[in-house]
Protein backbone atom coordinates (compact mmCIF):
# COMPACT_ATOMS: atom_id res chain seq x y z
CA UNK A 1 0.00 0.00 0.00
CA UNK A 2 1.32 3.48 -1.26
CA UNK A 3 1.31 6.26 1.32
CA UNK A 4 -1.72 8.36 1.59
CA UNK A 5 -1.08 11.48 -0.89
CA UNK A 6 -2.53 14.87 0.33
CA UNK A 7 -5.27 14.61 -2.57
CA UNK A 8 -6.56 11.78 -0.64
CA UNK A 9 -5.87 13.56 2.91
CA UNK A 10 -8.26 16.68 1.07
CA UNK A 11 -11.20 14.21 -0.41
CA UNK A 12 -11.61 12.32 2.81
CA UNK A 13 -11.72 15.73 4.77
CA UNK A 14 -14.38 17.17 1.91
CA UNK A 15 -16.39 13.43 2.76
CA UNK A 16 -16.40 13.92 6.58
CA UNK A 17 -17.12 17.88 6.17
CA UNK A 18 -13.93 19.18 7.31
CA UNK A 19 -12.00 22.26 6.08
CA UNK A 20 -8.30 21.92 6.51
CA UNK A 21 -5.40 24.38 5.39
CA UNK A 22 -2.44 23.41 3.79
CA UNK A 23 -0.75 23.14 7.29
CA UNK A 24 -2.92 20.80 8.88
CA UNK A 25 -3.37 18.91 5.46
CA UNK A 26 0.46 18.01 5.70
CA UNK A 27 0.67 17.50 8.82
CA UNK A 28 -3.08 14.76 8.75
CA UNK A 29 -0.93 13.82 6.00
CA UNK A 30 1.59 12.32 7.62
CA UNK A 31 -0.11 11.28 11.08
CA UNK A 32 -2.84 9.76 8.82
CA UNK A 33 -0.49 7.64 6.86
CA UNK A 34 1.86 6.22 9.81
CA UNK A 35 -1.55 5.10 11.73
CA UNK A 36 -2.73 3.60 8.24
CA UNK A 37 0.71 1.78 8.34
CA UNK A 38 0.54 0.22 11.89
CA UNK A 39 -2.81 -0.43 10.80
CA UNK A 40 -1.73 -2.79 8.20
CA UNK A 41 -0.29 -5.33 10.48
CA UNK A 42 -3.47 -6.51 10.47
CA UNK A 43 -2.57 -8.47 6.97
CA UNK A 44 -0.10 -10.43 8.61
CA UNK A 45 -3.27 -12.45 9.91
CA UNK A 46 -5.10 -14.84 7.83
CA UNK A 47 -9.05 -14.24 8.02
CA UNK A 48 -10.04 -16.26 5.16
CA UNK A 49 -13.44 -17.49 6.30
CA UNK A 50 -13.39 -15.77 9.06
CA UNK A 51 -16.94 -14.00 9.86
CA UNK A 52 -17.34 -10.58 10.67
CA UNK A 53 -17.70 -9.05 14.27
CA UNK A 54 -19.86 -6.05 14.24
CA UNK A 55 -21.38 -6.80 17.52
CA UNK A 56 -20.35 -9.15 20.97
CA UNK A 57 -24.03 -9.62 21.92
CA UNK A 58 -26.46 -12.43 20.02
CA UNK A 59 -29.26 -9.88 19.80
CA UNK A 60 -31.20 -10.10 16.58
CA UNK A 61 -34.39 -7.72 16.14
CA UNK A 62 -35.17 -6.00 18.85
CA UNK A 63 -39.33 -5.68 18.88
CA UNK A 64 -41.25 -3.58 20.55
CA UNK A 65 -45.45 -2.42 20.79
CA UNK A 66 -46.18 -0.08 18.48
CA UNK A 67 -47.81 2.51 21.10
CA UNK A 68 -48.65 6.27 20.11
CA UNK A 69 -46.49 8.37 21.77
CA UNK A 70 -46.27 11.51 22.37
CA UNK A 71 -43.37 13.91 20.82
CA UNK A 72 -41.29 16.40 22.54
CA UNK A 73 -42.57 20.18 22.56
CA UNK A 74 -41.63 22.33 20.18
CA UNK A 75 -40.07 24.93 22.71
CA UNK A 76 -37.91 22.05 24.06
CA UNK A 77 -36.89 20.65 20.39
CA UNK A 78 -35.88 24.38 19.91
CA UNK A 79 -34.22 24.97 23.26
CA UNK A 80 -30.54 24.25 21.42
CA UNK A 81 -31.04 25.13 18.57
CA UNK A 82 -28.14 27.84 17.34
CA UNK A 83 -30.95 30.05 15.36
CA UNK A 84 -34.36 30.22 14.93
CA UNK A 85 -37.47 31.63 13.42
CA UNK A 86 -41.42 31.34 14.10
CA UNK A 87 -40.46 27.62 15.85
CA UNK A 88 -38.47 26.54 13.17
CA UNK A 89 -34.83 25.70 13.13
CA UNK A 90 -33.30 28.43 10.69
CA UNK A 91 -30.32 28.02 8.42
CA UNK A 92 -28.33 29.61 5.70
CA UNK A 93 -29.26 29.46 1.72
CA UNK A 94 -29.35 26.00 0.75
CA UNK A 95 -30.37 26.64 -3.09
CA UNK A 96 -28.37 29.53 -4.67
CA UNK B 1 -9.71 12.75 58.19
CA UNK B 2 -12.25 13.54 55.27
CA UNK B 3 -15.93 12.09 55.62
CA UNK B 4 -15.15 10.62 52.19
CA UNK B 5 -12.15 8.25 53.47
CA UNK B 6 -15.27 6.34 54.68
CA UNK B 7 -16.77 3.71 51.71
CA UNK B 8 -20.54 4.87 50.82
CA UNK B 9 -21.52 1.76 53.20
CA UNK B 10 -20.01 3.77 56.47
CA UNK B 11 -21.43 7.02 55.23
CA UNK B 12 -24.42 5.80 55.15
CA UNK B 13 -24.73 4.33 58.42
CA UNK B 14 -23.69 7.76 59.38
CA UNK B 15 -27.00 9.32 57.81
CA UNK B 16 -29.50 6.73 59.69
CA UNK B 17 -27.86 7.17 63.22
CA UNK B 18 -27.70 11.05 62.29
CA UNK B 19 -24.42 11.63 62.93
CA UNK B 20 -24.22 12.90 59.52
CA UNK B 21 -26.88 15.31 57.69
CA UNK B 22 -27.04 14.88 53.42
CA UNK B 23 -26.39 18.76 53.64
CA UNK B 24 -22.91 17.45 55.44
CA UNK B 25 -22.40 15.07 52.44
CA UNK B 26 -22.41 18.07 49.97
CA UNK B 27 -20.86 20.60 52.00
CA UNK B 28 -18.30 18.39 52.22
CA UNK B 29 -17.90 17.94 48.40
CA UNK B 30 -17.89 21.48 47.60
CA UNK B 31 -15.14 22.12 50.55
CA UNK B 32 -12.99 19.78 48.69
CA UNK B 33 -13.79 21.02 45.49
CA UNK B 34 -12.59 24.74 46.10
CA UNK B 35 -9.66 23.29 48.13
CA UNK B 36 -8.29 20.92 45.60
CA UNK B 37 -9.76 21.81 42.59
CA UNK B 38 -8.00 24.76 41.44
CA UNK B 39 -4.84 22.24 41.17
CA UNK B 40 -6.84 19.03 39.69
CA UNK B 41 -8.88 20.69 37.44
CA UNK B 42 -11.79 17.75 37.50
CA UNK B 43 -14.67 19.54 36.86
CA UNK B 44 -16.04 21.47 34.19
CA UNK B 45 -19.70 22.50 35.52
CA UNK B 46 -20.81 22.37 38.76
CA UNK B 47 -24.84 21.82 39.72
CA UNK B 48 -24.11 23.75 43.57
CA UNK B 49 -27.22 25.54 43.71
CA UNK B 50 -29.56 22.57 42.92
CA UNK B 51 -27.42 20.07 44.95
CA UNK B 52 -27.49 21.87 47.98
CA UNK B 53 -31.08 22.06 47.33
CA UNK B 54 -31.84 18.58 47.13
CA UNK B 55 -29.65 17.57 49.98
CA UNK B 56 -32.07 20.00 52.01
CA UNK B 57 -35.11 17.97 51.12
CA UNK B 58 -33.66 14.61 51.48
CA UNK B 59 -32.39 15.96 55.12
CA UNK B 60 -36.18 15.43 55.98
CA UNK B 61 -36.45 12.43 54.82
CA UNK B 62 -33.88 10.87 57.01
CA UNK B 63 -35.57 8.39 58.60
CA UNK B 64 -38.28 7.14 56.48
CA UNK B 65 -37.99 3.82 54.23
CA UNK B 66 -36.78 5.52 50.98
CA UNK B 67 -33.52 6.45 52.99
CA UNK B 68 -32.72 2.96 53.43
CA UNK B 69 -31.66 2.61 50.46
CA UNK B 70 -27.33 2.95 50.35
CA UNK B 71 -27.24 5.47 48.05
CA UNK B 72 -29.75 7.78 48.89
CA UNK B 73 -27.84 11.24 49.66
CA UNK B 74 -24.83 10.60 48.52
CA UNK B 75 -22.60 12.97 46.15
CA UNK B 76 -21.54 11.87 42.68
CA UNK B 77 -19.51 13.73 40.24
CA UNK B 78 -20.74 12.50 36.37
CA UNK B 79 -18.33 12.36 33.02
CA UNK B 80 -19.30 15.41 30.87
CA UNK B 81 -20.53 12.83 28.00
CA UNK B 82 -23.80 11.45 29.89
CA UNK B 83 -26.54 13.69 29.78
CA UNK B 84 -28.15 15.46 32.32
CA UNK B 85 -31.33 17.70 31.67
CA UNK B 86 -30.78 20.96 32.35
CA UNK B 87 -27.50 20.39 33.46
CA UNK B 88 -24.56 21.70 30.52
CA UNK B 89 -23.24 18.57 29.37
CA UNK B 90 -19.97 19.34 26.59
CA UNK B 91 -18.26 16.27 25.83
CA UNK B 92 -15.12 18.40 26.91
CA UNK B 93 -15.60 20.03 22.97
CA UNK B 94 -16.34 23.54 21.86
CA UNK B 95 -18.71 22.24 19.63
CA UNK B 96 -20.85 21.68 23.06
CA UNK B 97 -19.74 24.28 24.78
CA UNK B 98 -23.65 25.64 25.67
CA UNK B 99 -25.85 22.03 25.11
CA UNK B 100 -28.54 21.86 27.96
CA UNK B 101 -29.55 18.81 27.28
CA UNK B 102 -33.21 17.92 27.71
CA UNK B 103 -33.41 14.64 28.86
CA UNK B 104 -31.69 12.42 31.08
CA UNK B 105 -29.59 9.51 30.56
CA UNK B 106 -30.62 6.06 31.53
CA UNK B 107 -28.20 5.88 34.38
CA UNK B 108 -29.25 9.37 35.54
CA UNK B 109 -32.54 8.13 35.71
CA UNK B 110 -31.77 5.00 37.70
CA UNK B 111 -29.29 7.17 40.24
CA UNK B 112 -32.16 9.72 40.78
CA UNK B 113 -34.44 7.16 41.61
CA UNK B 114 -31.42 6.28 44.24
CA UNK B 115 -31.57 9.80 45.42
CA UNK B 116 -28.03 10.58 44.61
CA UNK B 117 -27.07 13.82 44.23
CA UNK B 118 -25.28 14.88 41.10
CA UNK B 119 -22.45 17.86 42.45
CA UNK B 120 -20.98 17.93 38.64
CA UNK B 121 -19.91 17.42 35.20
CA UNK B 122 -16.53 15.75 34.93
CA UNK B 123 -13.70 16.80 32.42
CA UNK B 124 -12.61 14.46 29.55
CA UNK B 125 -10.46 13.92 26.52
CA UNK B 126 -13.33 15.39 24.02
CA UNK B 127 -15.96 13.03 23.25
CA UNK B 128 -13.78 10.33 25.28
CA UNK B 129 -10.98 10.21 22.42
CA UNK B 130 -7.63 9.95 24.12
CA UNK B 131 -5.92 8.61 27.27
CA UNK B 132 -4.56 11.47 29.04
CA UNK B 133 -7.62 14.04 29.17
CA UNK B 134 -5.21 16.31 27.45
CA UNK B 135 -7.66 16.52 24.56
CA UNK B 136 -10.31 18.49 26.58
CA UNK B 137 -11.11 21.76 24.99
CA UNK B 138 -11.41 23.41 28.38
CA UNK B 139 -8.56 22.18 30.74
CA UNK B 140 -5.96 19.45 31.51
CA UNK B 141 -6.87 17.71 34.74
CA UNK B 142 -3.73 16.67 36.65
CA UNK B 143 -2.83 13.49 38.77
CA UNK B 144 -3.40 14.11 41.92
CA UNK B 145 -0.86 11.97 42.80
CA UNK B 146 2.22 13.84 41.21
CA UNK B 147 0.25 17.18 39.72
CA UNK B 148 3.07 17.18 36.77
CA UNK B 149 1.55 13.75 35.37
CA UNK B 150 -1.79 12.59 33.33
CA UNK B 151 -4.91 11.67 35.23
CA UNK B 152 -5.51 9.36 32.50
CA UNK B 153 -8.19 9.13 30.13
CA UNK B 154 -10.86 9.40 28.90
CA UNK B 155 -12.76 9.41 32.01
CA UNK B 156 -9.60 11.45 33.68
CA UNK B 157 -11.59 13.73 35.60
CA UNK B 158 -13.96 11.14 37.31
CA UNK B 159 -10.85 9.37 38.34
CA UNK B 160 -8.87 12.17 40.05
CA UNK B 161 -11.88 13.42 41.06
CA UNK B 162 -12.41 10.82 43.28
CA UNK B 163 -9.08 9.95 44.09
CA UNK B 164 -8.63 13.82 45.46
CA UNK B 165 -11.50 12.75 47.81
CA UNK B 166 -13.94 15.65 45.89
CA UNK B 167 -16.69 13.03 45.59
CA UNK B 168 -17.26 9.75 46.60
CA UNK B 169 -17.73 8.22 43.92
CA UNK B 170 -18.50 8.82 39.98
CA UNK B 171 -19.46 7.42 36.37
CA UNK B 172 -16.93 7.38 33.59
CA UNK B 173 -17.60 5.63 30.23
CA UNK B 174 -14.99 2.99 28.86
CA UNK B 175 -14.60 2.14 25.13
CA UNK B 176 -11.01 1.15 24.86
CA UNK B 177 -9.68 1.48 28.66
CA UNK B 178 -11.57 4.91 29.48
CA UNK B 179 -12.04 4.14 32.90
CA UNK B 180 -9.70 1.39 33.82
CA UNK B 181 -6.52 3.03 32.56
CA UNK B 182 -7.56 6.30 34.22
CA UNK B 183 -8.30 4.28 37.83
CA UNK B 184 -4.92 2.57 37.54
CA UNK B 185 -3.26 5.91 36.95
CA UNK B 186 -5.17 7.42 40.04
CA UNK B 187 -5.00 4.63 42.02
CA UNK B 188 -9.22 3.88 42.27
CA UNK B 189 -11.36 0.92 41.40
CA UNK B 190 -12.61 1.48 37.64
CA UNK B 191 -15.36 -1.10 36.66
CA UNK B 192 -16.14 -1.86 32.63
CA UNK B 193 -18.88 -3.78 32.86
CA UNK B 194 -20.18 -6.32 29.96
CA UNK B 195 -21.15 -4.73 26.69
CA UNK B 196 -24.76 -4.65 27.26
CA UNK B 197 -25.05 -4.80 31.18
CA UNK B 198 -25.83 -0.93 31.41
CA UNK B 199 -27.78 0.98 29.33
CA UNK B 200 -26.09 4.07 26.69
CA UNK B 201 -28.76 5.73 26.28
CA UNK B 202 -27.94 9.17 26.69
CA UNK B 203 -24.45 8.63 26.53
CA UNK B 204 -23.03 10.51 23.68
CA UNK B 205 -21.65 8.15 21.47
CA UNK B 206 -18.09 7.32 20.59
CA UNK B 207 -18.24 3.97 19.40
CA UNK B 208 -21.64 2.31 19.88
CA UNK B 209 -20.25 -1.64 20.12
CA UNK B 210 -17.88 -0.85 22.37
CA UNK B 211 -19.01 2.16 24.83
CA UNK B 212 -20.16 1.01 28.07
CA UNK B 213 -20.95 3.77 31.21
CA UNK B 214 -19.16 2.41 34.62
CA UNK B 215 -18.40 3.51 38.11
CA UNK B 216 -15.16 4.62 39.94
CA UNK B 217 -14.52 4.49 43.28
CA UNK B 218 -12.14 4.49 45.86
CA UNK B 219 -12.90 0.80 47.50
CA UNK B 220 -14.67 -2.67 45.28
CA UNK B 221 -17.85 -2.37 47.39
CA UNK B 222 -18.40 0.98 46.51
CA UNK B 223 -17.82 0.22 42.91
CA UNK B 224 -20.57 -2.82 43.27
CA UNK B 225 -23.16 -0.62 45.16
CA UNK B 226 -22.67 2.02 42.07
CA UNK B 227 -23.38 -0.94 39.40
CA UNK B 228 -25.87 -2.60 41.07
CA UNK B 229 -27.88 0.98 40.96
CA UNK B 230 -27.42 1.75 36.93
CA UNK B 231 -27.56 -1.97 35.34
CA UNK B 232 -30.48 -3.87 33.75
CA UNK B 233 -32.48 -3.76 30.47
CA UNK B 234 -33.46 -0.25 29.20
CA UNK B 235 -36.13 -0.28 26.07
CA UNK B 236 -34.43 2.74 25.08
CA UNK B 237 -31.23 1.07 24.44
CA UNK B 238 -31.90 -1.99 22.20
CA UNK B 239 -28.48 -3.50 22.81
CA UNK B 240 -29.01 -3.40 26.02
CA UNK B 241 -28.63 -6.80 27.68
CA UNK B 242 -32.07 -9.47 29.18
CA UNK B 243 -30.19 -10.65 31.13
CA UNK B 244 -31.20 -10.70 35.18
CA UNK B 245 -28.81 -8.23 36.84
CA UNK B 246 -27.28 -9.89 40.61
CA UNK B 247 -26.49 -8.99 43.53
CA UNK B 248 -23.25 -7.74 43.40
CA UNK B 249 -22.27 -6.56 47.39
CA UNK B 250 -23.62 -10.26 47.90
CA UNK B 251 -21.13 -11.57 45.57
CA UNK B 252 -18.18 -10.02 47.86
CA UNK B 253 -18.72 -12.27 50.12
CA UNK B 254 -17.56 -15.15 48.86
CA UNK B 255 -14.02 -16.18 48.89
CA UNK B 256 -11.52 -17.19 46.26
CA UNK B 257 -10.53 -20.61 47.34
CA UNK B 258 -10.10 -22.74 44.45
CA UNK B 259 -10.20 -20.02 42.04
CA UNK B 260 -8.77 -21.10 38.20
CA UNK B 261 -6.78 -17.37 36.86
CA UNK B 262 -5.81 -17.50 33.41
CA UNK B 263 -2.21 -14.96 33.20
CA UNK B 264 -1.86 -13.90 29.63
CA UNK B 265 2.07 -14.11 28.99
CA UNK B 266 1.43 -11.43 26.19
CA UNK B 267 0.09 -8.89 29.24
CA UNK B 268 3.27 -9.50 30.58
CA UNK B 269 5.42 -9.81 28.02
CA UNK B 270 7.28 -7.04 25.73
CA UNK B 271 6.36 -3.44 26.11
CA UNK B 272 5.20 -3.92 29.81
CA UNK B 273 7.45 -1.97 32.35
CA UNK B 274 9.18 -4.06 35.30
CA UNK B 275 7.57 -2.35 38.23
CA UNK B 276 4.06 -3.33 36.23
CA UNK B 277 4.85 -7.08 35.98
CA UNK B 278 6.23 -7.46 39.22
CA UNK B 279 3.18 -5.08 40.88
CA UNK B 280 0.77 -8.85 39.05
CA UNK B 281 3.35 -11.47 39.95
CA UNK B 282 2.76 -9.91 43.64
CA UNK B 283 -0.74 -9.93 43.21
CA UNK B 284 -0.77 -13.09 42.21
CA UNK B 285 0.78 -14.52 45.20
CA UNK B 286 -1.24 -12.73 47.61
CA UNK B 287 -4.41 -14.53 45.24
CA UNK B 288 -2.43 -17.69 45.50
CA UNK B 289 -2.56 -17.51 49.29
CA UNK B 290 -5.81 -16.86 49.84
CA UNK B 291 -6.65 -20.21 47.73
CA UNK B 292 -6.67 -19.49 43.69
CA UNK B 293 -4.34 -21.17 40.91
CA UNK B 294 -3.14 -19.54 38.42
CA UNK B 295 -1.61 -20.68 35.12
CA UNK B 296 -0.01 -19.11 31.86
CA UNK B 297 -1.68 -18.92 29.06
CA UNK B 298 -2.36 -17.22 25.36
CA UNK B 299 -4.20 -14.79 24.06
CA UNK B 300 -1.94 -14.84 20.50
CA UNK B 301 -4.32 -11.86 18.95
CA UNK B 302 -3.56 -9.59 21.52
CA UNK B 303 -1.01 -7.63 19.37
CA UNK B 304 -3.41 -6.63 17.09
CA UNK B 305 -5.71 -5.31 19.02
CA UNK B 306 -4.81 -1.70 19.07
CA UNK B 307 -5.02 -1.73 15.36
CA UNK B 308 -8.43 -3.52 15.21
CA UNK B 309 -9.49 -1.20 18.09
CA UNK B 310 -8.23 2.50 16.05
CA UNK B 311 -9.93 0.98 12.56
CA UNK B 312 -13.49 -0.14 14.23
CA UNK B 313 -13.73 2.77 16.99
CA UNK B 314 -12.52 5.88 14.37
CA UNK B 315 -15.03 3.95 11.64
CA UNK B 316 -18.33 3.82 14.54
CA UNK B 317 -17.02 7.35 15.51
CA UNK B 318 -17.37 9.13 11.99
CA UNK B 319 -20.58 7.81 11.41
CA UNK B 320 -22.11 8.76 15.25
CA UNK B 321 -20.40 12.66 15.11
CA UNK B 322 -21.87 13.14 12.00
CA UNK B 323 -24.84 14.54 13.98
CA UNK B 324 -22.74 17.56 14.83
CA UNK B 325 -23.31 20.06 11.95
CA UNK B 326 -24.75 23.24 13.79
CA UNK B 327 -28.09 22.73 12.49
CA UNK B 328 -30.00 21.76 15.36
CA UNK B 329 -28.27 22.20 18.14
CA UNK B 330 -24.19 22.87 19.26
CA UNK B 331 -21.97 25.05 18.27
CA UNK B 332 -22.35 27.09 14.27
CA UNK B 333 -20.12 28.61 12.73
CA UNK B 334 -20.59 32.62 12.09
CA UNK B 335 -18.36 32.11 9.06
CA UNK B 336 -20.99 30.21 6.58
CA UNK B 337 -22.55 31.79 3.65
CA UNK B 338 -24.46 28.51 2.55
CA UNK B 339 -25.40 25.05 4.09
CA UNK B 340 -22.46 23.24 2.76
CA UNK B 341 -19.80 25.79 4.69
CA UNK B 342 -21.74 26.13 7.65
CA UNK B 343 -21.20 21.96 8.28
CA UNK B 344 -18.07 22.42 6.94
CA UNK B 345 -16.38 25.93 9.55
CA UNK B 346 -18.99 24.21 11.84
CA UNK B 347 -16.97 21.08 12.65
CA UNK B 348 -13.74 22.43 11.31
CA UNK B 349 -14.20 25.20 14.16
CA UNK B 350 -15.55 22.90 16.53
CA UNK B 351 -13.35 19.88 17.32
CA UNK B 352 -9.99 19.89 18.12
CA UNK B 353 -7.73 17.94 16.41
CA UNK B 354 -7.41 14.17 17.90
CA UNK B 355 -11.43 14.15 17.12
CA UNK B 356 -10.63 15.38 13.52
CA UNK B 357 -7.90 12.83 13.15
CA UNK B 358 -10.34 10.16 14.19
CA UNK B 359 -12.78 11.47 11.87
CA UNK B 360 -10.61 11.45 8.92
CA UNK B 361 -9.14 7.76 9.63
CA UNK B 362 -12.68 6.51 10.43
CA UNK B 363 -13.77 8.03 7.19
CA UNK B 364 -11.29 6.96 5.04
CA UNK B 365 -11.45 3.28 6.23
CA UNK B 366 -15.35 2.94 4.64
CA UNK B 367 -14.34 4.83 1.79
CA UNK B 368 -15.34 2.98 -1.22
CA UNK B 369 -12.39 1.12 -2.21
CA UNK B 370 -11.00 0.68 1.30
CA UNK B 371 -13.75 -0.78 2.95
CA UNK B 372 -12.97 -4.62 2.26
CA UNK B 373 -9.17 -4.00 3.22
CA UNK B 374 -9.77 -1.62 6.57
CA UNK B 375 -13.33 -1.89 8.03
CA UNK B 376 -14.00 -5.36 7.34
CA UNK B 377 -10.49 -6.57 8.07
CA UNK B 378 -10.78 -5.18 11.38
CA UNK B 379 -14.19 -7.03 11.95
CA UNK B 380 -12.69 -10.26 11.33
CA UNK B 381 -9.93 -9.89 13.47
CA UNK B 382 -12.10 -8.75 16.41
CA UNK B 383 -13.72 -12.55 15.85
CA UNK B 384 -10.15 -13.87 16.28
CA UNK B 385 -9.60 -11.30 19.46
CA UNK B 386 -12.70 -12.41 21.18
CA UNK B 387 -12.40 -16.06 20.36
CA UNK B 388 -8.96 -15.74 22.06
CA UNK B 389 -11.01 -14.64 25.22
CA UNK B 390 -13.88 -16.70 24.85
CA UNK B 391 -11.42 -19.98 24.67
CA UNK B 392 -9.32 -18.91 27.74
CA UNK B 393 -12.39 -18.04 30.07
CA UNK B 394 -14.16 -21.82 29.26
CA UNK B 395 -11.13 -22.95 31.46
CA UNK B 396 -10.71 -20.21 33.66
CA UNK B 397 -13.02 -17.79 36.52
CA UNK B 398 -10.90 -14.85 35.66
CA UNK B 399 -7.76 -13.44 32.99
CA UNK B 400 -5.34 -11.38 35.32
CA UNK B 401 -2.97 -8.83 34.24
CA UNK B 402 -1.54 -5.22 34.63
CA UNK B 403 -3.98 -2.36 33.69
CA UNK B 404 -1.59 -0.19 31.75
CA UNK B 405 1.90 -1.19 30.87
CA UNK B 406 3.24 1.76 33.26
CA UNK B 407 2.49 3.77 35.51
CA UNK B 408 1.02 7.70 34.70
CA UNK B 409 2.85 9.63 32.17
CA UNK B 410 3.80 13.14 32.22
CA UNK B 411 1.87 15.83 30.61
CA UNK B 412 2.73 16.91 26.79
CA UNK B 413 5.15 13.37 26.79
CA UNK B 414 2.62 11.94 24.53
CA UNK B 415 0.24 14.39 22.95
CA UNK B 416 2.50 15.15 19.99
CA UNK B 417 2.32 11.81 18.90
CA UNK B 418 -0.79 9.94 18.13
CA UNK B 419 0.81 6.23 17.96
CA UNK B 420 2.66 6.60 21.07
CA UNK B 421 -0.66 7.02 22.75
CA UNK B 422 -2.54 4.68 21.26
CA UNK B 423 -0.08 2.05 22.63
CA UNK B 424 -0.90 2.90 26.24
CA UNK B 425 -4.13 1.01 25.60
CA UNK B 426 -2.73 -1.94 24.45
CA UNK B 427 -3.96 -3.61 27.49
CA UNK B 428 -7.63 -2.28 27.92
CA UNK B 429 -8.91 -2.57 24.32
CA UNK B 430 -9.24 -6.27 23.84
CA UNK B 431 -11.67 -6.11 26.55
CA UNK B 432 -13.76 -4.22 24.77
CA UNK B 433 -13.46 -5.59 21.49
CA UNK B 434 -14.60 -8.74 23.05
CA UNK B 435 -16.79 -7.51 25.39
CA UNK B 436 -16.41 -9.14 28.78
CA UNK B 437 -16.41 -7.37 32.08
CA UNK B 438 -12.96 -5.85 33.26
CA UNK B 439 -12.05 -4.13 36.56
CA UNK B 440 -9.19 -2.09 37.65
CA UNK B 441 -8.19 -2.29 41.49
CA UNK B 442 -4.49 -0.67 42.90
CA UNK B 443 -2.00 -2.98 43.26
CA UNK B 444 1.11 -1.16 44.06
CA UNK B 445 3.28 2.18 43.27
CA UNK B 446 6.37 2.39 41.29
CA UNK B 447 7.69 6.01 41.74
CA UNK B 448 5.36 7.26 44.12
CA UNK B 449 2.44 6.48 41.22
CA UNK B 450 0.13 4.32 41.58
CA UNK B 451 -0.52 0.50 39.25
CA UNK B 452 -3.50 -0.75 38.41
CA UNK B 453 -4.47 -4.77 38.31
CA UNK B 454 -6.65 -5.27 35.50
CA UNK B 455 -9.02 -8.58 36.78
CA UNK B 456 -11.13 -9.34 33.46
CA UNK B 457 -14.01 -11.59 33.87
CA UNK B 458 -16.93 -14.04 31.42
CA UNK B 459 -19.50 -12.05 29.42
CA UNK B 460 -22.14 -11.10 32.56
CA UNK B 461 -20.05 -12.48 35.44
CA UNK B 462 -19.16 -9.21 37.25
CA UNK B 463 -20.09 -11.21 40.23
CA UNK B 464 -16.98 -12.88 40.03
CA UNK B 465 -14.56 -10.31 38.98
CA UNK B 466 -15.51 -8.29 41.80
CA UNK B 467 -15.25 -11.21 44.53
CA UNK B 468 -11.62 -11.45 43.38
CA UNK B 469 -11.44 -7.74 43.20
CA UNK B 470 -12.80 -7.43 46.72
CA UNK B 471 -10.61 -10.36 48.47
CA UNK B 472 -7.47 -8.75 46.72
CA UNK B 473 -8.27 -5.48 48.14
CA UNK B 474 -8.98 -6.96 51.58
CA UNK B 475 -5.85 -8.72 51.63
CA UNK B 476 -3.80 -5.34 50.93
CA UNK B 477 -3.35 -2.17 52.07
CA UNK B 478 -3.12 -0.09 48.84
CA UNK B 479 -6.43 1.19 48.01
CA UNK B 480 -6.29 2.99 51.80
CA UNK B 481 -3.28 5.25 50.21
CA UNK B 482 -4.62 8.44 49.47
CA UNK B 483 -2.49 11.09 47.83
CA UNK B 484 -1.34 14.29 49.19
CA UNK B 485 -2.83 17.47 47.87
Amino acid sequence: MPDISKEQVQHVADLARLEMNETETEKFTKQLGDIIHFAESLNELDTTGVPPTTHVLEIRNVMREDTVEKGLPRELVLKNAPDTQDGMIRVPTIVE
Amino acid sequence: MSLFDHKISELHEFLHNKEVKVSELVDEAYQKISETDDKVKAFLTLDEERARKTAAELDGKIGSPEAENVLFGMPIGIKDNIVTKDLRTTCASKILENFDPIYDATVMEKLHKEKTITIGKLNMDEFAMGSSTENSAFQITRNPWNLDTVPGGSSGGSAAAVAAGEVPFALGSDTGGSIRQPAAFCGVVGMKPTYGRVSRFGLVAFASSLDQIGPITRTVEDNAYLLQAISGLDRHDSTSADVEVPNYVEALKGDVKGLKIAVPKEYLGEGVSEEARQAVLNALKVLEKLGATWEEVSLPHSKYGVATYYLLASSEASSNLARFDGVRYGYRSPNATNLEELYKKTRSEGFGDEVKRRIMLGTFALSAGYYDAYYKKAQQARTLIKKDFDDVLEKYDVIIGPTTPTPAFKIGEKIEDPLTMYANDILTIPVNLAGVPGISVPCGFAGGLPLGLQIIGKHFDESTVYRVAHAFEQATDFHNQKPQL
